[in-house]
């Protein structure tokens, strides 16, 4: 693989998980958002391949078939179980309106590149460069998790700033020793299963999976 | 005998809750685990005092002195709560709160989260670490779920979701450590694990690790319960059952802590002492101030339990933030007279609940007269929190206090000071209604069982023992202090 081609694809992967985050800002409908999340999956997978194959090392080629086991496959498989069972498919009304939640998010993505600048100047390549965009998924995913009221949309919030912190792996560093991949992997499937659980156990106590039901515990 | 047997010991204890389901003798085969974990502990202290840190696992696990002594801290609060969990299941199930599959799920994951916290104190790789304390709270969430009322399980929700995100944090915090250690000055080779880490952190770049450290008191923080993270902490906590709140607000909290010290020693090799200290000085405050404005006007025990253990890890913070040696000692020694007298307080409240009905302080009067067993030890629990002698936590707080102002952090203590009166003032308040106001027409008197009170007695002898004299855990104690204020 040349330099070029090298970067272009990095840029092309890592841009693509950028975008399946603003996917996610802006459609309404949670199967819809689901699969965006279950692309950005691949997409993570992708960059981690590309990389892989660039530095000639096996292990990130390795890490990305548990991306696309975990991040890909499982996960939104469970998620779409829960929009499928729930009744609810949209997010009706967000706390902040879909336009406005865009301009949000382009902010928080030149945010993420004026905090990164400094991580970037260590050691800049292909690979760091792109390091930004990573932490600008991190930074939507805090965004939806704080301006959505619909628990499954908070689930999508925690899961993007898991991609987003996973993309940032990948690119500073090829990925973080197998065993801590491979024990975050299994985290992050035990987490979203034992939310599901909790969710359906919502579901019928509350009747729904408002977040406003949410208000007997405060002082 | 490698050190591993100290997870393996609550892991198979957990396999055997998970298949012989709830049984009377598989309650003590739990508190038998929380002993060898102690065991161990103790047995792993006595050879890294003679012979310096022991690995194992080729390397992914390590046990220091600072290892050895979380493990015996973990140990013994795990005994007194697994000791009071084998009474409490009972009367849980005989009152109908919970189910025989019930009884079985919740001691199989009582066993699997102590298995994480033992995990995450003697993991080298410090990704490892992450992924054991992220473990904590899947672990956690269907035991805090455990009475599946709507409180518990919007309890649990926000902890998961909040818990999570947090530690995800903390997990940015890791690569972005990693990162720098794969781009030291003069070459870096990239690492995770603590030994190679601390070698290599005068070299890591400032850009990066100020970052990272950021991230990593945030993330830890949260699970910390420090502020402006803490939301989830009081909900948990006081929905959780009895024995479970104790071991969360006992040692949870403080395995949490112990991820941060590990990290405090990279970071201040890495970018001098001063960052680190303005970082835990300001979270500390910040979560004393939270705990004291919240608990002038409490009206839930468990929830007033709840925000003084904010209140001790803001102590915590800030004793961490002075940074000497013997200011470390000190908050090590806060850590197991906190977890022995907090422990004491939720199993106590446990009890109370189960006689009185209510979490409400209106609705508990007269506790002393009533039920003098049970009202005695919370009594002498919240002397004990409050950090009055002869417990140890006066000790340990009187070092905090003085390293502080050694430290040059005198109006950081001072601040600290005033608002851990404040709490003393809402407490006794507090307190003394629960315990000595007018009992209402429910004013029987109630025998609490041997076997109820035997562990909040135990807990209450260590505690007061370990502020005589430290001098069982003296050695331990100094060693430990070493470690994690970077003196080794």
């Amino acid at each position: 693989m040349t330099e070029t081609a090298y970067a272009q694809l990095l840029d092309l992967g890592a841009g693509l998980v950028l975008v399946c985050a603003f996917v996610v800002v802006w459609r309404r409908g949670l199967v819809a958002i689901v699969r965006a999340l279950a692309v950005q999956g691949f997409a993570l997978a992708a960059v981690a391949v590309v990389l892989g194959v660039h530095q000639h090392a096996l292990e990130p080629v390795v890490v990305a078939a548990l991306v696309v086991a975990v991040k890909g496959v499982a996960v939104p498989r469970v998620l779409l179980r829960v929009v499928r069972s729930g009744g609810e498919a949209r997010e009706s009304d967000p706390l902040i309106n879909i336009p406005t939640s865009l301009v949000g998010a382009a902010v928080l993505t030149l945010v993420a590149y004026a905090t990164t600048r400094g991580v970037v100047a260590v050691s800049p390549s292909p690979a760091t460069r792109a390091i930004p965009i990573g932490l600008a998924v991190v930074l939507i995913g805090f965004f939806v998790l704080a301006s959505r009221r619909k628990a499954i949309t908070q689930v999508v919030g925690f899961l993007l700033i898991d991609n987003g912190i996973a993309l940032v792996a990948f690119l500073a560093t090829a990925g973080l020793p197998l065993v801590v991949e491979l024990g975050a992997a299994l985290d992050l499937l035990l987490a979203v299963l034992v939310l599901q659980v909790l969710a359906a156990r919502m579901r019928t106590k509350f009747g729904g999976l408002d977040l406003d039901q949410l208000q007997e515990l405060r002082d | 005998m490698p050190i591993v047997v100290v997870v393996a010991v609550p892991l198979l204890a957990a396999a055997v809750s998970g298949l012989a389901g709830w049984r009377p003798w598989v309650g003590w085969v739990g508190v038998a685990a929380a002993g060898g974990v102690t065991a161990g502990g103790v047995w792993i202290a006595v050879r890294v005092l003679d012979g310096g840190p022991v690995s194992g696992l080729e390397g992914l696990l390590r046990a220091d002195a600072l290892s050895a002594f979380w493990l015996v801290v973990i140990g013994v609060v795990a005994v007194l709560a697994t000791w009071f969990g084998v009474g409490y299941i009972a009367a849980e199930l005989a009152d109908g709160h919970t189910t025989a599959s019930g009884a079985r799920v919740y001691s199989s994951l009582v066993q699997l989260f102590l298995a994480a916290m033992v995990l995450a104190v003697i993991a080298n790789n410090l990704g490892v670490m992450w992924v054991a304390v992220e473990a904590t709270t899947i672990a956690t969430a269907f035991l805090v779920g455990h009475r599946r009322t709507k409180a518990s399980l919007e309890a649990s929700w926000k902890y998961v979701v909040v818990g999570s995100v947090g530690v995800g944090l903390a997990f940015l915090g890791t690569v972005l450590v990693y990162f720098a250690s794969s781009h030291a000055a003069g070459g870096g080779h990239a690492t995770l694990n603590w030994t190679g880490l601390v070698a290599a952190a005068p070299r890591l770049d400032r850009h990066v690790m100020r970052l990272a450290a950021g991230l990593l008191v945030l993330g830890f923080g949260t699970k910390v319960g420090l502020a402006p993270m803490h939301t989830w902490l009081p909900d948990a906590h006081s929905q959780a059952p009895a024995p479970v709140s104790a071991l969360m607000s006992g040692v949870l909290l403080s395995v949490a802590f112990y991820a941060l010290l590990r990290y405090k020693v990279i970071v201040d090799a890495a970018l001098g002492r001063g960052f680190m200290k303005g970082l835990l000085v300001a979270v500390g405050l910040l979560s004393l101030g939270v705990a004291a404005s919240l608990l002038i006007a409490q009206r839930d025990y468990k929830r007033l339990l709840a925000y003084s253990s904010i209140e001790h890890m803001g102590l915590l913070a800030v004793g961490a933030a002075a940074g000497s040696p013997l200011a470390i000692a000190a908050v090590l020694l806060h850590v197991a007279g906190h977890g022995l007298g907090k422990t004491v307080l939720f199993l106590g409240s446990g009890e109370i609940l189960r006689t009185e009905g209510t979490t409400q302080i209106a609705g508990v009067r007269g506790l002393l007269a009533r039920r003098p067993v049970i009202g005695a030890t919370f009594g002498l629990g919240l002397l004990a929190l409050l950090g009055l002698p002869p417990f140890s936590l006066f000790a340990s707080e009187v070092g905090i206090a003085r390293a502080g102002f050694a430290g040059g952090l005198g109006w950081a203590v001072t601040v600290a000071l005033v608002l851990a009166l404040v709490v003393f003032a809402a407490v006794v308040v507090h307190g003394q209604q629960m315990l000595l106001g007018e009992a209402s027409a429910t004013g029987e008197r109630h025998p609490t069982s041997m076997a109820t009170a035997a562990p909040l007695v135990a807990g209450l002898v260590l505690c007061t023992a370990l502020g005589v004299t430290v001098w069982p855990i003296d050695r331990l104690l100094h060693a430990a202090a070493a470690v994690a204020a970077g003196a080794r």
